[in-house]
């Protein structure tokens, strides 16, 4: 019986070694503090402008171990935490809003192991600190925001092709158009197939009466919609947090995922995610009676709101311009000192401010904030989802002279109000509210810890495995540690290819996977100190040891597989991370100890003549 | 390690009275003391600071007390300087700001400001969507295992192997459950490991059965079965004991967050080991496994072939 390899199986034993060893390389590599500038323009920053900045830190009295300029983009490594910190505030003061300056770690990867694509694993914010967001996207909301919209729009076109109609109104998922006199339902229906296709028609017994509804078709359209729009927003928003690797995902129907790894003013992050802020300018009317309106009997064209100081206030129905049309906005103070927000509009709302503000002269113009609240209550056991729109106005000034694309808005209650004002206008709205569902926060030590933790009990429990085997298997054992350590390269480098993210019960995987790998060897060995005790030739047992224990270590890895591949489909977030590295650990594990230990094995006792095994 | 002639099968009894008391006491302990269910599937909030020096619990609940919080469990964790505090969903209050104002007020009474080590918040709907896919994920397994174990042996070994895994499953939660831990999502993945590496050692030896079928000839069922288990004796010990070996180093150093993780795969792997050899085998040999369930059938009209 010869134990003997051909020169292809060892090659491909020692290239996959090699390869995985290559890729697995990068984590021994540190991270440096970094601070990132990007531009929030769709310019990128230009290479006069990054000496500037390159020069401005050097300015700062602070050593930068690096100054990177790529793709628009500078990066610039520190010494430490302290640095970091103080040169992204240096450079948040002097770059103002036009550049997003970021805190990162960028790692200390040496280019030519960048070159062939190696980087490190990924680090879940479990590791790393930083928060998690599961966001909802209200449907129903986005769907009778259509149907409003709808409304809006059939008057309109009725108006237009002078058609009569009683009413336009919603009720209980339909849109009931009531026609002033039944003969012009034949012209209704011609105009709704040609102009509103999306809208299913239904029409009962009243002559008179035509019923829509939003098609099923038009309504998935819809929330797809509102979804995909407020990733947009979601995006811009967390671009002008200054939030280096963010990842925004769509999760399931109508959930988005937010992780900002290493962010830790949650309060501000969720302000700034979940708000659906936006701002209004009418007109204050100033025709009407305020007391008849506050005792309940508002004129027709006008609403009344409150101020901020709790005062009734009558303001014209017609909105002048509403947030959509701002196509900019930027903060800082009025010539008194009081925080304000400098706000440019767009070619169709500039248009509709210079022609009221030259008409209006002399009147007062009020300034409407919009922010819808969103919490889940439960009440009698029953979770509630209550969503409230809050409406204040927050100044009201005499119009001094005609102004269109660029005026500003003061009355906000202070600097960090008018900044996250300015934020969101210029982030634009969400198409749908959001409601928070789930929050994850890590602090950052508690992620450093759990890496030491994590990192530590590997060790140990590795070592362990490791004098175990080699005190009961010998020779045989140390081949299979062997086996082990390389099956921990090959599982640590595919992490780092794939990029998955490793989480801490992804490193109690890895150490689970330690200690299960070795399961295969203890098989073969088993079987091969059975074959001896048969009465076999050591090359004979060898040979049937590793023959017969295959089908069994086949089986009994698929199993657990197909129980991982479940757990994989199942699970979220960390406990995904979980089942990765035990995916990857069980396949792996079946290359090392079956084929690793066999070739070393074979180089050790194959082709000779062997008295005993030292196993 | 010598060759073993333990008469496991033959003393099947007393392991199966053994299991039957073991998961009737679980079961009833799940049903009164029930599993501390975690805010993964309840829904809550979960709060973990840390303080400089040891933290006083009792100043840090009438604070909570005052700011009306008056359901927050507060609790060291691994540490005296680590403090957990848990809440409820509340009525009336909401959900998303509850961790700012809860930070707010202890901070607000305490001269040493708390440092964020953690917050957790799950909604109601999120909880109740992980509780699902947990069960969905149980369910399955399941599912696949019976199907690949039926297809690669035969249903009688498939309905043993789930059984015997079942049996582990139960009797960990039950000690789970004696032990009030708290069941969260790591803890649910532990489970399914365990289900995994239950189901690995009950296959070790009915592969082993199955070849024992195939090359014994004179020797009854049980018999065969019997020395099946004792060849792979030493296997399971083993396997069992490096498994082990990691997962008292994870319980030791890994950290509270994962501490019912390896209480779980730590009890877990003990009574996988143990069910494996005293459980899976007689669970089949009741069910009337015998080795003509697994021969190769003989192929229909194949004699008809070989007719002139």
């Amino acid at each position: 019986m010869q134990n003997h390899f051909p020169l292809w199986k060892n090659s491909l034993v020692l290239i996959v070694f090699m390869i995985s060893l290559l890729y697995a390389l990068p984590n021994l590599y540190g991270e440096d503090p970094s601070v990132q500038v990007s531009s929030s323009k769709p310019e990128k920053i230009s290479p006069a402008k990054a000496s500037e900045i390159e020069a401005a830190i050097q300015s700062a009295g602070i050593t930068n171990k690096a100054f990177e300029f790529k793709d628009g983009r500078i990066l610039t490594r520190l010494s430490n935490t302290d640095d970091q910190l103080k040169i992204a505030d240096l450079l948040r003061d002097t770059l103002g809003s036009d550049y997003t300056v970021a805190l990162n770690l960028a790692p200390t990867t040496p280019a030519w192991l960048q070159a062939v694509g190696a980087q490190a694993m990924y680090l879940g914010l479990d590791l790393r600190g930083g928060v998690h967001f599961l966001l909802e996207v209200d449907m129903d909301a986005a769907v009778k925001q259509a149907e409003e919209r709808y409304n809006d729009d059939l008057r309109l076109a009725f108006r237009n092709e002078k058609l009569r109609y009683q009413s336009v109104a919603k009720d209980n998922g339909f849109i009931k158009i009531k026609l002033k006199e039944a003969a012009d339902k034949a012209l209704l229906l011609a105009l709704l197939t040609k102009d509103f296709r999306t809208l299913e028609v239904t029409e009962p017994p009243a002559q008179d009466e035509v019923w829509l509804k939003l098609s099923i078709r038009e309504e998935k359209e819809i929330k797809k919609f509102a979804v995909a729009q407020n990733m947009t927003t979601l995006r811009n928003r967390v671009n002008e947090l200054g939030v280096a690797e963010p990842v925004i995902q769509q999760q399931g129907e109508n959930r988005i995922m937010v992780q900002l790894p290493g962010v830790q003013d949650t309060t501000r992050a969720k302000e700034i995610l979940g708000t659906t802020a936006t701002l209004e300018y009418r007109l204050v009317d100033v025709e009407h009676d305020l007391q008849k309106a506050v005792e309940g009997h508002p004129p027709v064209g006008s609403r009344l709101y409150m101020d901020k100081n709790g005062q009734p206030i009558l303001l014209n129905r017609q909105i002048i311009v509403t947030g959509d049309q701002i196509v900019d906005a930027s903060s800082g103070m009025d010539q008194d000192g009081r925080a304000a927000v400098f706000i440019s509009l767009n070619g169709v709302g500039a248009a509709k401010m210079g022609k009221l503000t030259q008409a209006n002269i002399g009147k007062p113009m009020a300034v409407v904030f919009i922010e819808y609240k969103i919490d889940t209550r439960i009440v009698n056991g029953e979770k509630v989802r209550h969503k409230e729109k809050v409406e204040k106005v927050i100044s009201v000034a005499t119009i001094q002279g005609a102004f269109s694309k660029r005026f500003q808005t003061t009355g906000l209650d202070s600097p960090q109000e008018a900044r996250n004002l300015s934020l969101l206008l210029r982030a634009g709205a969400l198409a749908a509210p959001v409601d928070i569902v789930e929050e994850r926060t890590v602090g950052p030590s508690l992620g450093q810890d759990n890496i030491n933790k994590g990192f530590l009990s590997f060790v140990v429990g590795f070592v362990l495995v490791v004098l175990f085997m080699a005190v009961y298997y010998k020779l045989f054992g140390l081949i299979a540690n062997m086996a082990l350590a390389f099956n921990v390269v090959i599982v640590v480098a595919i992490l780092s290819l794939l990029q998955a993210t490793l989480t801490l019960p992804g490193i109690a995987g890895i150490i689970l996977t330690v200690g299960m790998s070795v399961d295969a060897n203890v098989l073969i060995f088993e079987r091969v100190k059975e074959e001896i005790r048969n009465g076999n030739s050591p090359q004979t047992s060898i040979f049937m040891g590793y023959e017969k224990a295959f089908a069994t270590i086949l089986d009994s890895h698929v199993t657990n597989l197909v129980v991982a591949i479940v757990l994989f489909a199942f699970g979220t977030g960390s406990v995904k991370g979980f089942a990765v590295t035990l995916i990857i650990g069980i396949l792996s594990s079946m290359f090392t100890a079956i084929t690793g230990t066999r070739m070393v094995i074979n180089w050790v006792y194959g082709d000779r003549r062997v008295e005993k095994l030292s196993i | 390690m010598k060759l073993t002639t333990i008469n496991f099968i033959g003393n099947r009894n007393i392991a199966l009275i053994f299991s039957s008391i073991l998961s009737l006491a679980s079961i009833v302990s799940l049903a009164v003391n029930g599993l501390q269910m975690g805010i993964d599937f309840t829904g809550g909030t979960l709060i973990e600071v840390g303080y400089q020096k040891a933290a006083d619990l009792t100043v840090l609940r009438s604070t909570l007390d005052e700011a009306g919080f008056a359901d927050a469990t507060v609790q060291n964790f691994g540490t005296a300087k680590d403090v957990l505090i848990r809440l409820k969903l509340q009525e009336g209050i909401s959900s998303a700001d509850l961790s700012t104002n809860v930070l707010e007020a202890i901070n607000h009474n305490t001269a040493e400001p708390a440092s964020l080590r953690r917050v957790e918040f799950v909604g109601p709907q999120v909880g109740d969507d992980l509780t699902q896919d947990g069960f969905l994920a149980l369910l399955y397994s399941t599912i696949g295992i019976l199907i690949y174990v039926a297809w690669r042996f035969e249903w009688k070994f498939s309905l043993g192997a789930v059984i015997a895994t079942f049996h582990d499953v139960i009797v960990t939660l039950g000690v789970f459950s004696i032990l009030r831990m708290e069941f969260d999502l790591t803890v649910l993945a532990a489970v399914l490991a365990l289900i995994g590496y239950s189901l690995n050692d009950t296959i070790v030896v009915y592969d082993r059965i199955r070849e024992s079928f195939l090359t014994l000839r004179n020797k009854t069922t049980e018999e065969m079965m019997n020395l099946s288990v004792n060849v792979t004796l030493s296997r399971t010990i083993m396997t069992s004991l490096t498994v082990i070996l990691v997962l008292v180093s994870l319980f030791f150093l890994g950290g509270e967050v994962i501490h019912g993780f390896s209480v779980v795969l730590l009890f877990g792997v003990f009574f996988g080991t143990y069910s494996s050899i005293f459980i899976a085998s007689p669970v089949a040999l009741m069910l009337g496994v015998s080795p003509a369930d697994l021969m190769p059938p003989v192929k229909e009209g194949e004699h008809l072939d070989n007719l002139p």
